[in-house]
């Protein structure tokens, strides 16, 4: 456990350190998570590894992560209600743009390839 | 009484101790629910946890001393999601190309179409920021949201509010255009709605679900990889 934990921190910490020497405009720990990504797609290891065991004991309640980050939302209930219209519209719209357009291209390359 | 309440509120117990115990009571009602997709254990906690510290009288800042312990682990377990995106990478082969095209192009549509709605009906720069991350999955969305300059727990907040709506009315929307494929209603699904959108792919078909849940991974970072450049021309 404690040897998985130090892999995914270190991913971070190597994700947190690149983003910042290269100034990217990027999160350190999604870069961290792409070097995790090809790091198991080289090494492949077994479900049983500490690495993965570790990563699915987070991801497990991994909705209690972000509940710190998410009652953060109390501070900004004015602007939630002086901007209701562009945010419920916002949000529609692009979810079904987003919804259409996938589903939509899926289906449309594979009747080309077939 | 009051220098209790004083201890209370400058104490990192309160906020570990409240966060948990909203996702307990988050966890129950879900279960109770038969895992209704409103019932979000995490959006059961916010409210419970923002109801308590009106009620206590408690600063945002003074719950994060506690709560910033376990929002830390957010980092590592956004790296973990790793693990999810490799398990369900070998699908990748069976649709590369329609995958590979269709996930960033929609990953970018969504950004697109969120900042211009938004912009359209006059809300301000912030938000658009705040809004345009907001189809990644959510410990994705909440570090872009930061990023970029948005508002992170608005940007969380809209993420899991666009997976709910998802989880409730994705199948059916789909279903309504004739989308019939399994794999490009999944795959449509975990673009849009992430993780609680793949819940609710998983439940209805298997191959739905595991193509919702390899689109969620393969979004996240086209979203990631897409905002900064998108945001030098919108």
């Amino acid at each position: 456990m404690i040897n998985g934990l130090l892999w995914l921190l270190a991913c971070q910490l190597a994700g947190e350190v690149v983003v910042r020497a290269l100034d990217l405009q990027l999160p350190g720990p999604v870069v961290g998570m792409a070097l995790l990504f090809v790091l198991l797609r080289w090494r492949r290891p077994s479900d049983e590894s500490p690495t993965i065991r570790a990563a699915d004991a987070l991801l497990r309640h991994l909705q209690l992560l972000f509940v710190p980050a998410g009652v953060g939302v109390v501070t900004y209930l004015t602007l939630l209600r002086e901007d209701a219209l562009p945010i419920a519209a916002g949000l529609l719209v692009s979810w079904l743009a987003g919804l259409v357009t996938v589903a939509g291209l899926v289906v449309l390359l594979r009747r080309r390839r077939a | 009484m009051s220098e209790v309440l004083d201890w209370l509120r400058s104490s990192p117990l309160l906020g570990v101790f409240l966060t948990l115990a909203g996702y307990r009571l988050g966890r129950e009602l879900h279960e109770r629910t038969g895992g209704h997709a409103l019932a979000q254990p995490v959006l059961v906690a916010i409210v419970t946890v923002g109801l308590a510290l009106w009620a206590l009288d408690v600063e945002y800042d003074a719950y994060l001393t506690g709560a910033g312990i376990i929002g830390f682990f957010l980092g590592p377990a956004t790296v973990a999601l790793a693990v999810p995106l490799h398990r369900q990478a070998h699908h990748l082969r069976e649709l590369a190309l329609p995958m590979l095209v269709a996930i960033p192009v929609g990953a970018a549509v969504s950004i697109v179409t969120a900042v211009l709605t938004v912009r359209a009906l006059g809300g301000g720069d912030t938000l658009q920021r705040t809004m345009a991350p907001k189809a990644a999955t959510t410990p994705v969305s909440i570090a872009l949201s930061d990023t970029i300059g948005g508002l992170p727990p608005l940007t969380a907040v809209l993420s899991i509010v666009v997976g709910i709506l998802g989880a409730v009315a994705a199948p059916a929307v789909l279903t309504l255009l004739r989308f019939r494929d399994h794999r490009a209603r999944g795959l449509a699904m975990g673009a849009v709605s992430h993780g609680i959108g793949t819940s609710r792919a998983l439940h209805d078909d298997p191959t739905e679900g595991a193509f919702s849940g390899l689109s969620m991974g393969l979004t996240a970072l086209a979203i990631a990889g897409l905002l900064p450049l998108l945001f030098l021309v919108i």
